[in-house]
């Protein structure tokens, strides 16, 4: 408990999974958007498709496939039973998972855009100056694409911070371990504890909001490099 | 350098509604020009040759297989040491004119030695802090040639590198491009479909349409071939004179030069030295024949010769006249009819008239 009289342990959980669930996004995202800007397969509007559904699905039909996916009966969750001997569901572990999905597409969609605006011309000169693909792409391709990763990591932090549906569904509410700020703000209300309801919330639309100021400041500051 | 280093492009491919086939040996001894018009291809080899493009067949310089596809032999673009310079520079954004240059330095294993022979022969000192968007396109190119000598190629591929400037700017490069062959020895293709670059920077050029190769030799003998000029229409008939600069005239603003022992004047190039040897293009139909000297007119060049060979036009009013001046031969566009009032035939003396404007576009417009 806190000065204010309140558990500080869903705000640092919540950060934890957004900067985690953030960081194994950019990791996987970056090669996955790569290969969206760059493919000519025909299979590609489909890719499309699928990586954005977590925008438009109700996060509990998200929350709900990713139970039954990650539950000890099936064969992902059996796996990961098998392998660390402990449940994906109702885990901070699950709860990375499922953020990860949920977040997708505030990785991808940014970063593709940003590729496909650095275009291959920049890669290619590199390649006439002795660079491999790997250098092009850090020394070349990444930097142009720079304002495409922070905006990239930015929103994936606050999209995950701002995640509720999916982890009522896959995490449950076990402090510590997946009870985030959004589940804590839900259980105050229904305890008709206002206001603590209340500093958690006020707390959220002020970190929202700024996070939104930064992303447009960064839209204004670091246009994406054409050619 | 191997003296007698060449490339080898015995490629194909078919692309929807074009078809690309060569077989050409490529001298690399002083520059060596792909000329062609738009959409000839040109560009496309430029690609292959550097492993941008796939194709069937063989890319070799000299001994070294680039492309050998009976053979599986595919050498990944970045390790054939292939310098492409495009036609819109792809300076990098995120880095200045210093960042942009270094670039290839480190894995070409360039020296600071290097680096102060290209930013001395590009004049690149001034630019260095500057960011990459805030250079004119003449600086751009000046820049990325740079960037591609400092990463040491074997071969340099220069994609109509005038291409995307204007007629000042690229008066700004020639004198660079120039030095390629006599300063760097850097072996170098270049594409162009302008017959002024192609005159001034090359000393063998490969003319290509459509796909295919229709003619390769020296630049001289290829310029002055009529069948190659009625061909693609391109070509547009001229000559290339040998010129030395004598000296300039401020009050005027001219540029004398001497040709074949005799004097002409053009409007006035500061950016050329006295003694410089320059080559001169001139248009078949900006040159005009005389009996004798004329007064009275305001055409200042007038220069003696004599009719050395006359190739009447068939169904035209036009012949292609060849002048002798002392060794030095210049192309003349005339009427078959003012031919005939002049009396003009071969071995005549003749007095070829140049108006100083026709100097002007030397270099500075495609067709």
């Amino acid at each position: 408990m806190s000065d204010l009289g309140i558990d500080l342990g869903p705000v640092w959980l919540t950060f934890l999974l957004a900067f985690v669930t953030t960081v194994v996004l950019l990791v996987l995202g970056t090669p996955f958007a790569w290969w969206l800007a760059h493919t000519k397969a025909r299979i590609k509007p489909v890719i499309e498709a699928i990586t954005a559904l977590p925008l438009v699905l109700p996060p509990t039909v998200l929350g709900f496939y990713l139970l039954v996916l990650m539950s000890p009966n099936a064969p992902l969750g059996r796996f990961w039973v098998d392998v660390t001997g402990n449940t994906l569901t109702f885990s901070f572990t699950g709860l990375v998972v499922a953020s990860v999905i949920y977040s997708l597409p505030f990785t991808v969609q940014p970063l593709q855009a940003a590729f496909e605006a650095v275009g291959r011309a920049p890669v290619e000169a590199a390649s006439m100056l002795r660079a491999s693909p790997a250098a092009a792409f850090f020394r070349v391709a990444a930097p142009l694409a720079g304002r495409g990763f922070l905006t990239a990591a930015v929103l994936s932090f606050a999209h995950t911070v701002g995640e509720f549906g999916v982890v009522l569904m896959v995490g449950g509410n076990i402090p510590g371990q997946t009870k985030v700020i959004s589940i804590a703000i839900y259980e105050h209300v229904e305890t008709l504890n206002y206001a603590h309801a209340h500093i958690l919330s006020a707390g959220m639309l002020v970190f929202s909001f700024l996070i939104l100021v930064v992303v447009y400041s960064l839209n204004r500051r670091f246009p994406i490099h054409g050619r | 350098m191997a003296g007698d280093l060449s490339l080898t492009v015995r490629v194909s491919r078919r692309f929807d509604g074009f078809a690309l086939d060569i077989d050409q040996v490529f001298p690399l001894q002083g520059i060596s020009a792909l000329f062609g018009p738009s959409g000839s291809g040109k560009t496309t080899i430029l690609r292959i040759i550097a492993g941008l493009e796939t194709a069937t067949g063989v890319v070799a310089l000299g001994e070294r297989a680039w492309l050998d596809s009976d053979a599986g032999v595919f050498v990944r673009p970045h390790l054939r040491g292939a310098g492409l310079v495009f036609q819109d520079a792809r300076l990098f954004g995120h880095l200045d004119v210093a960042g942009n240059l270094a670039f290839g330095m480190k894995a070409a294993g360039a020296s600071a030695a290097d680096w102060d022979m290209v930013v001395g022969a590009l004049d690149l000192d001034g630019l260095l802090d500057r960011a990459a968007g805030a250079l004119s396109g003449g600086e751009k190119q000046r820049v990325a040639l740079g960037r591609a000598l400092l990463a040491k190629p074997a071969l340099l591929l220069l994609d109509e590198p005038l291409g995307a400037l204007d007629g000042r700017r690229k008066m700004e490069i020639l004198p660079y491009l120039q030095r390629l062959a006599t300063e760097f020895k850097v072996p170098t293709l270049f594409v162009s479909h302008s017959v002024e670059e192609v005159s001034q920077l090359a000393a063998h050029v490969t003319l290509i349409e459509a796909g295919r190769v229709v003619a390769s030799g020296p630049t001289d003998e290829m310029l002055e071939r009529p069948d190659l000029q009625s061909l693609t229409g391109r070509f547009e008939a001229g000559s290339t004179l040998q010129a030395v600069v004598i000296g300039h005239d401020q009050a005027f603003r001219l540029t004398r030069l001497e040709v074949a022992g005799q004097q002409i004047i053009m409007p006035m190039l500061k950016s050329l030295e006295v003694g410089q040897r320059v080559p001169l293009r001139l248009r078949a139909r900006d040159v005009a024949l005389a009996n004798g000297p004329l007064a009275g007119i305001s055409i200042r060049n007038q220069l003696h010769g004599v009719v050395a060979d006359i190739h009447p036009e068939p169904d035209t009013a036009f012949a292609e006249v060849v002048v002798d001046l002392n060794g030095a031969r210049i192309q003349s566009r005339v009427t078959r009819f003012a031919l005939a009032e002049l009396g003009l035939v071969e071995g005549a003396p003749v007095v070829v008239l140049v108006k100083s404007v026709a100097f002007d576009r030397r270099g500075l417009v495609n067709r």
